[in-house]
């Protein structure tokens, strides 16, 4: 939307390249967390959430940020938005220490956090927006212009006068994310954005992120627990667990890295012995059921036409390996960093 | 980086982030006007609920009174006067702060982050978090008990005595001010403390509605050094009224109220980026 108004003089991301926008040098997060241990004893302990990390972000990238729950993501992000002030290591976001100059680094940055809203929940969609204006100090020009191509993407004319408790969660997440991108950000971060969505409205947010990056060149960071929104946005994905990026680089990388095997559960009129079929291999039996594993890129179709031929088949199920035991996967050590 | 020099600021000066601060906390309070407006029966029974409900709380002093002709000794129009200051400075200190005994609620539910997300001092968001009008109630019935007990007292009016009542209900409102941010500070530290902040605010304000003489000498001398309420009220109006005060203490001791304002908002501002910067490091 700046390329539009400024009439292509400032794009962003095209001169700026070499410079990363977002530089995160060995950053450290450790709590101290007091816990229970005995009646009135309490033991302090330490927590890392965040261990020695390190990353670039060249501007207009759009990245992918997943991990396992508490394995640093949320972290992360609190601590370049300069909510969380780091315990150690180097930290700049648009050549801003976030946790140094947190409200100057605010007019920068646009922060959509999927759980929690930060529209006005009895108030009409567009006050929410007024107040962004208003506090943002956005020039009217720019407002109109972002706002405009806001209701544009996301299909938001129609709710711009509902008071907020009345928009169902889809619609309310984009109205989120447009208030988020009012103040033309340079840095987008995303955490969950499609959590809880339907199919029409992910694929509505995702096409719009899609867009904004394009046009403006808007940095992402997405961090989700949804693979598919990183299929169909990212060409780079970094995978963090224990606070420790255990894969930085392209999808492939992660597929090829990550993936495992998928899962076939079969259903058997009675109790056989393991079945033999090529392709894939029995890892479990119980009763008339077996689970068999066959490697990921691999279409199920031919396994199940083979075991149907060859042994009374009642019922079956088709299991895929989930982003938890691809990641640990990962931690283990197979690709990417070795953890120390 | 020159930029640098103010540790958690950012770029502005002190004034500008003032500035900016009044700026936010009327954009906000604004918003929180009409949310509330938005349930527009809802707010007018609020509003004279809490009205009713202060109006009630005088007319238990005038029952008494209709059985007694001095309580401590002090008349019903001076113990009016105690009521109206008193009651006029919590009522200014809880419109503009009192929704920041919600921030331990905001601490333990993360929503804190999503102020931290704006470019705006978090303490203006805080405290204009939830404004409500309906405390209005308050205010204007206090403010009926002192405009009426003026007219009653006893009282040579001078222009330093009638300066003195609007310097004496601001230095209070700052006072309670302070206990209600300091209340609010601890809070990043223990989420459930909003009831000691209460019993300090509302709690101290039902004490100084009545005369110092009523009650016991070391809960007299707790409210004067402990926790400096005394100085909302009690000591400027001995003054004003010519009574001596319980604890005897010199003269010039009257007058201290802006000092210990001043000093009580040092205090709380202290607490207040302490308690904030714990929450920075610690997260919730």
């Amino acid at each position: 939307m700046r390329t539009e108004t400024a009439g292509g003089g400032t794009v962003a991301g095209d001169g700026a390249a070499a410079e990363p926008l977002i530089e995160v040098d060995g950053v450290e997060k450790v709590f101290s967390v007091r816990r229970r241990a005995g009646r009135l004893r309490r033991v302090r302990q330490e927590v890392r959430a965040v261990d020695g990390l390190t990353f670039r972000v060249p501007r207009g990238e759009m990245v992918g940020y997943i991990g396992p729950n508490g394995a640093g993501k949320s972290t992360t992000v609190k601590m370049l938005t300069g909510i969380l002030t780091p315990s150690g290591g180097r930290l700049r976001v648009a050549g801003i220490d976030p946790a140094r100059e947190r409200t100057r680094l605010a007019r920068r940055i646009g922060v959509v956090f999927g759980q929690r809203t930060t529209l006005w929940w009895d108030l009409p969609l567009k006050d929410s927006y007024e107040l962004v204006r208003r506090m943002y100090r956005v020039p009217d020009p720019v407002y109109r212009a972002n706002l405009d191509r806001c209701v544009e993407l996301l299909d938001l004319a129609p709710l711009l006068a509902v008071p907020v408790r009345q928009l169902s969660l889809g619609q309310r997440m984009r109205g989120d994310i447009a208030a988020a991108l009012l103040h033309d950000p340079e840095v987008l971060y995303l955490d969950e954005p499609t959590i809880g969505l339907d199919v029409v409205s992910k694929a509505k947010v995702r096409q719009f992120l899609r867009e904004v990056n394009a046009e403006r060149g808007t940095t992402v960071l997405l961090t989700t627990h949804d693979l598919t929104d990183i299929e169909q946005l990212c060409r780079r994905v970094m995978v963090i667990d224990h606070g420790r990026l255990v894969h930085d680089g392209g999808l492939d990388a992660l597929r090829a890295a990550g993936e495992g095997e998928r899962t076939l559960v079969v259903d058997l009129e009675r109790e056989l012995p393991p079945l033999e079929v090529p392709g894939a291999r029995t890892v479990r039996v119980e009763g008339p059921r077996q689970w068999l594993a066959f490697p990921a890129g691999r279409s199920a179709a031919p396994l199940v036409t083979a075991i149907a031929e060859r042994y009374p088949l009642v019922d079956l199920s088709l299991r895929e390996p989930d982003i938890e035991e691809v990641i640990a996967r990962l931690y283990a050590g197979a690709h990417g960093p070795a953890p120390r | 980086m020159a930029r640098e020099t103010s540790p958690r600021g950012g770029s502005s000066s002190g004034a500008g982030r003032i500035a900016q601060g009044v700026f936010a906390y009327g954009l906000i309070a604004r918003m929180w006007v009409r949310s509330t407006l938005a349930y527009r029966a809802s707010f007018v029974m609020m509003t004279v609920g809490n009205f009713a409900a202060c109006a009630l709380d005088f007319v238990a002093i005038m029952l008494m009174f209709s059985q007694i002709d001095a309580l401590g000794g002090f008349s019903l129009p001076e113990v009016a006067f105690l009521y109206g200051t008193s009651g006029v400075a919590l009522g200014l200190a809880d419109l503009l702060l009192g929704s920041m005994d919600r921030l331990g609620r905001r601490v333990r539910d993360g929503t804190l982050d999503v102020l931290l997300l704006r470019p705006a001092p978090v303490f203006a968001q805080v405290a204009a978090d939830r404004f409500a009008l309906r405390r209005l109630g308050r205010i204007t019935q206090a403010l009926l008990v002192l405009g009426w007990s003026v007219s009653r007292l006893d009282v040579e009016w001078t222009v330093g005595r009638v300066l003195m009542v609007p310097l004496m209900v601001l230095c209070g409102t700052a006072i309670f001010g302070s206990v209600f941010t300091t209340g609010a500070a601890f809070q990043f530290w223990a989420q459930d403390a909003a009831e000691v902040q209460n019993s300090f605010t509302y709690g101290g304000n039902a004490l100084l509605q009545y005369p110092p003489t009523v009650f016991a000498k070391d809960l007299v001398r707790g409210v004067t050094f402990l926790v400096p309420l005394a100085f909302v009220n009690w000591l400027p109006a001995l003054r004003l009224l010519g009574r001596e005060d319980p604890l005897g203490l010199p003269g010039w001791a009257d007058f201290l109220g802006p000092e210990v304002a001043v000093l009580m908002c040092a205090g709380a501002a202290l607490a207040w980026r302490r308690g904030l910067r714990a929450y920075r490091s610690t997260g919730s």
